[in-house]
C-alpha cells in the first residue's frame, strides 16, 4: 500500500476504529506495490511509474543471478569448512538488488550482515564480504571506498549510524541520501525506534529499508508486531510503504522514489519489502524445527529471478545467447570466489593489536611487545 | 586565562574553543541548548554557535551515541553530553560494541573521534542513578580512552585534548567538583594520558583521580601534622594508565593506597594493585591497599557519606600500610 492509498484507506475505515487496528496481524496482506507479477507480467502502479530499457532489465537479471550464485557458493564453502558461518540471502535478491540499484554513487548504505546483494550493487568485491565469515577479520573493507558500511551483527544498531550519517549530509547541504537496512526482527529493537525518532525530528535524508523475510531465526513476524510493519512509520510522522520484496522492479521504483523524497528535504521513509528467507537463518540454523516445508514451497512460486526471466523471454528482450553468457559469467564468479576464499591467508596474530586505537596506547603497545617476545621464544626453541 | 575559574566554566570555555577552532565539532545532548545543560556546562553555546552545532537531542541515550557515530563517519567530531552517569547504560551497546570496536573492525579505515562527557560520582545528595562511578566498565573496554580531570586547568585542557583525539574518549567529569575554582594555564602542560604528582611526599603514595584527588590532598595535609609526608598522584587517565609515573612514585615511597569512589571489588584499584605489585615487588614495604565504595548499590543520600571514602578512611588505610 502506498502513502497515497493509505490516506484513501483511512477515509474508508470504520469510524471509531483506529486505522492501525483495522487490519491486524502480519498475515493481513495490504496491497503490495508490485510492478512485476510472479508470472512475469509487467503491471503499472499509479504512484510508482517506472520506465526501463531492455538493457536495464537484462542488467537487473544479471545482478540477481550473480548474487544468487555468489550466495550459493558461500553456502557451499561453509559446508566444506572454508567459512565458519554464512548468512544466506536466498530469496531476498530482488529486495537487495532493487534497492541497491536505486542508489546513486554518493548515497550510502548501512547493512546488516545479509546484504550481499546490496554490496554487489555498490561494487564491493564479494571476497571482502567473506573475510569475516572465514574469520580472518571483522569486516575490514574501507566503508568510504564504495559508501557501503561494515556489516553490523548487533541487531538494529546500524539504523542509528545511518541516521547520524544522514544528519551529517543535511549539515553538509548535499543531496546525498542513506539507506539503513534491517529486518523484521530488528523492528522490535530500541535502536531502530530511536533511529525513527531522530530521523523524523531532524528530517534526516535516510530511507529505512526493512526486509520482512517473515522469520527472525525461529520467530515469525507475529512475535514482533501486531500491525503490518510499514505502518510503524505513521506513528513517527513519516511515510511507510509496503513493496513486493520479490519484485526487483517494484523495489527499484519505490526505493528510488523514497531516496528522492529524502534527498529533497522531505525526511525519512520506511519501506517494508515483503519477502521470504528461503534458506536457514545461517548455516548453523535448522528451520525444519520451526516452519513447514509447505510455506517455503509456496514462496518458491514467487521467486524473483524466475519472474524476471519470464518477462525477458515473453517480451523477447533476451535470447539464448544472453542467458548462456550469464551462466558462463556465473561459473566464472563461482570459481573466483572458491579460489579467493581458499587462498585467503590467516592473518598474523599481531593483527589482534593493530587498529585497536588510531593513536598510540601504552597498554596495547606493551601487550603487543610481550606477545611478540613470547611468540619469538618458541621460534628460538626456548619454550620447547 | 587570567584569574580563577570553576571547573564548570573551564569546561565551558574548552567547548567554546573547540567549536571555534574546528567547524566539524558539534555538541549533542539532552537540554544542552537553551538550558545550557543541567549543570550549565554548555551555557550560552547554542546562542553563539546555533542549534546546528549545539544540538538538543531526543531523550534517548543510545540514539545520541549511535547518531554521533554516524556523524563521525561523515567527518564530524561530535562531543556528546550524557546528562548523568546512571543514564549512560541505555547507550552501552553503542559505546562498547559499536563505537569502541569500529576502528579495529574497519582495519583502521575509519576514525571515530567521539568524546562522551559524563558527569559522574556522588557526594551531591542526589537521588538514585545520579551518583555512579562506572569508570571500570569503560576502562575495561579496548578501543576507548578514559580520562577524568580533578582541577580547572586539567578540565579545560584535557577536554580540548580529548576532543582533538581521533579515538573515542570517555570524559568523566567529577560533578561534585564542578564549582571548585582554580587557575587555568595558557597551555596544556601534560599529554592527555599523563599522570600528575600533585603533592610530593616520601612515606606513602596515595593514588586517586577525579573527585578523590581533593580528599587525598586533604588527607595528606592532615597527615603532615602527624609528621607523615604522603605523596598524592592524580592518575588523570584511566585508559591508558601512566604506570611509569605511578611506578616511580611507589618505588620511592614503598607504600601505596588507591582511593576511588567506585566499589573496590574489580574496580580500578584492583588493576592498579596487581600491576604495581608486579612492577614494584621488591620495593614494597606493604601490600597495595584500596579504599573505595562497597559492593552495594549507591546508597540513599542520607547515608552516602558512609559509602564514600573520606579523609578518615584514607588515613586509616595509610595507618595500616605504615604498620607493616
Amino acid at each position: 500500500m502506498t502513502v497515497k492509498s493509505t490516506a484513501r484507506a483511512r477515509k474508508k475505515a470504520t469510524p471509531g476504529v483506529p486505522d492501525t487496528l483495522r487490519a491486524t496481524g502480519t498475515d493481513a496482506q495490504p496491497e503490495l506495490v508490485q510492478l512485476l507479477t510472479p508470472e512475469g507480467e509487467r503491471v503499472e502502479h499509479p504512484d510508482y511509474p517506472l520506465t526501463t530499457t531492455p538493457e536495464e532489465l537484462r542488467a537487473l537479471y544479471r545482478d540477481l543471478v550473480l548474487v544468487r550464485r555468489f550466495d550459493a557458493e558461500a553456502t557451499a564453502l561453509q559446508r566444506q569448512g572454508e567459512l565458519g558461518l554464512w548468512a544466506s540471502l536466498l530469496g531476498q535478491e530482488a529486495a537487495q538488488v532493487g534497492s541497491g540499484r536505486a542508489m546513486r554513487t554518493g548515497d550510502y548504505a548501512f547493512p546488516t550482515y545479509r546484504e550481499h546483494g546490496v554490496a554487489w550493487c555498490r561494487d564491493v568485491d564479494p571476497l571482502n564480504l567473506l573475510g569475516m565469515f572465514r574469520g580472518v577479520n571483522h569486516g575490514g573493507w574501507d566503508p568510504n571506498e564504495k559508501n557501503f558500511h561494515l556489516y553490523t551483527i548487533v541487531i538494529g544498531a546500524q539504523a542509528l549510524h545511518a541516521t547520524g550519517y544522514a544528519m551529517g549530509i543535511s549539515k553538509d547541504g548535499t543531496d546525498d541520501a542513506v539507506i539503513a537496512y534491517f529486518g523484521d526482527g530488528a523492528s522490535s529493537q530500541g535502536d531502530v525506534n530511536e533511529a525513527f525518532t531522530f530521523a523524523s525530528v531532524y528530517n534526516a535524508p535516510v530511507v529505512f529499508f526493512c526486509q520482512n523475510n517473515q522469520w527472525a531465526i525461529s520467530e515469525p513476524t507475529t512475535t514482533q508486531t501486531k500491525i503490518p510493519l510499514y505502518r510503524r512509520a505513521s506513528g513517527f510522522g513519516f511515510p511507510g510503504v509496503r513493496v513486493d520484496g520479490n519484485d526487483v522492479l517494484a523495489c527499484l521504483a519505490v526505493t528510488r522514489w523514497a531516496l528522492d523524497h529524502a534527498r529533497s528535504g522531505n525526511g525519512p521513509v520506511l519501506i517494508e519489502a515483503f519477502t521470504y528467507r528461503m534458506g536457514a537463518h545461517t548455516t548453523s540454523d535448522d528451520p525444519t524445527r520451526y516452519r513447514l516445508a509447505e510455506e517455503t514451497e509456496a514462496w518458491k512460486a514467487k521467486d524473483p529471478i524466475t519472474r524476471l526471466r519470464a518477462l525477458l523471454e515473453k517480451e523477447g528482450l533476451a535470447d539464448e545467447e544472453f542467458f548462456a553468457s550469464i551462466d558462463a559469467e556465473s561459473e566464472k564468479l563461482g570459481l573466483r570466489v572458491r579460489e579467493g576464499v581458499r587462498g585467503m591467508p590467516d592473518p598474523d596474530p599481531t593483527l589482534i593489536f593493530d587498529h585497536v586505537y588510531s593513536e598510540p596506547h601504552t597498554l596495547v603497545d606493551e601487550e603487543r611487545a610481550e606477545y611478540v617476545q613470547y611468540a619469538a621464544s618458541f621460534e628460538a626453541g626456548e619454550n620447547l | 586565562m587570567a584569574g580563577q575559574l570553576s571547573i564548570a566554566k573551564a569546561l565551558n570555555d574548552a567547548l567554546r574553543k573547540s567549536l571555534e577552532s574546528d567547524p566539524k565539532t558539534v555538541l549533542m545532548g539532552e537540554d544542552i541548548g537553551k538550558l545550557g545543560g543541567v549543570f550549565r556546562i554548555t551555557d550560552g553555546l547554542q546562542k553563539d554557535f546555533g542549534d546546528g552545532r549545539v544540538i538538543d537531542t531526543p531523550l534517548a541515550e543510545s540514539g545520541i551515541v549511535g547518531t554521533a557515530i554516524g556523524l563521525a563517519l561523515r567527518g564530524y567530531r561530535p562531543v556528546v553530553e550524557i546528562q548523568f552517569d546512571g543514564f549512560v547504560y541505555p547507550a552501552f551497546d553503542q559505546i562498547v560494541s559499536q563505537l569502541a570496536k569500529m576502528h579495529a573492525r574497519a582495519l583502521g579505515h575509519v576514525k571515530l573521534p567521539v568524546t562522551i562527557r559524563i558527569p559522574y560520582a556522588g557526594g551531591i545528595g542526589a537521588v538514585e542513578h545520579h551518583s555512579e562511578s562506572h569508570e571500570a566498565y569503560f576502562a575495561h573496554t579496548a578501543g576507548l580512552r578514559v580520562v577524568t580531570p580533578s582541577s580547572a586547568h586539567d578540565a579545560h585542557w584535557m577536554l580540548r585534548q580529548a576532543i582533538a583525539s581521533d579515538d573515542p574518549v570517555i570524559f568523566l567529569e567529577p560533578k561534585r567538583r564542578y564549582w571548585d575554582k582554580g587557575e587555568v594555564g595558557a597551555a596544556a602542560d601534560l599529554a592527555l594520558h599523563d599522570a600528575r604528582i600533585v603533592r610530593p611526599g616520601t612515606d606513602a603514595t596515595l593514588l586517586a583521580y577525579g573527585p578523590m584527588v581533593k580528599v587525598c590532598l586533604e588527607a595528606a595535609a592532615a597527615a603532615e601534622e602527624d609528621g607523615r609526608r604522603l605523596e598524592v598522584v592524580d592518575l588523570r587517565s584511566l585508559s591508558p594508565v601512566d604506570f611509569a609515573t605511578l611506578e616511580e612514585s611507589v618505588k620511592r615511597t614503598g607504600r601505596a593506597v588507591v582511593v576511588h569512589e567506585a566499589p573496590v571489588f574489580l574496580g580500578m584499584g584492583a588493576e592498579l594493585a596487581a600491576r604495581l605489585t608486579e612492577r614494584c615487588f621488591y620495593h614494597l614495604e606493604a601490600p597495595v591497599l584500596r579504599v573505595g565504595g562497597y559492593h552495594a548499590p549507591y546508597p540513599p543520600s542520607r547515608v552516602e557519606e558512609a559509602f564514600l571514602p573520606d579523609l578518615d578512611r584514607v588515613l586509616d588505610a595509610v595507618d595500616r600500610a605504615l604498620a607493616y
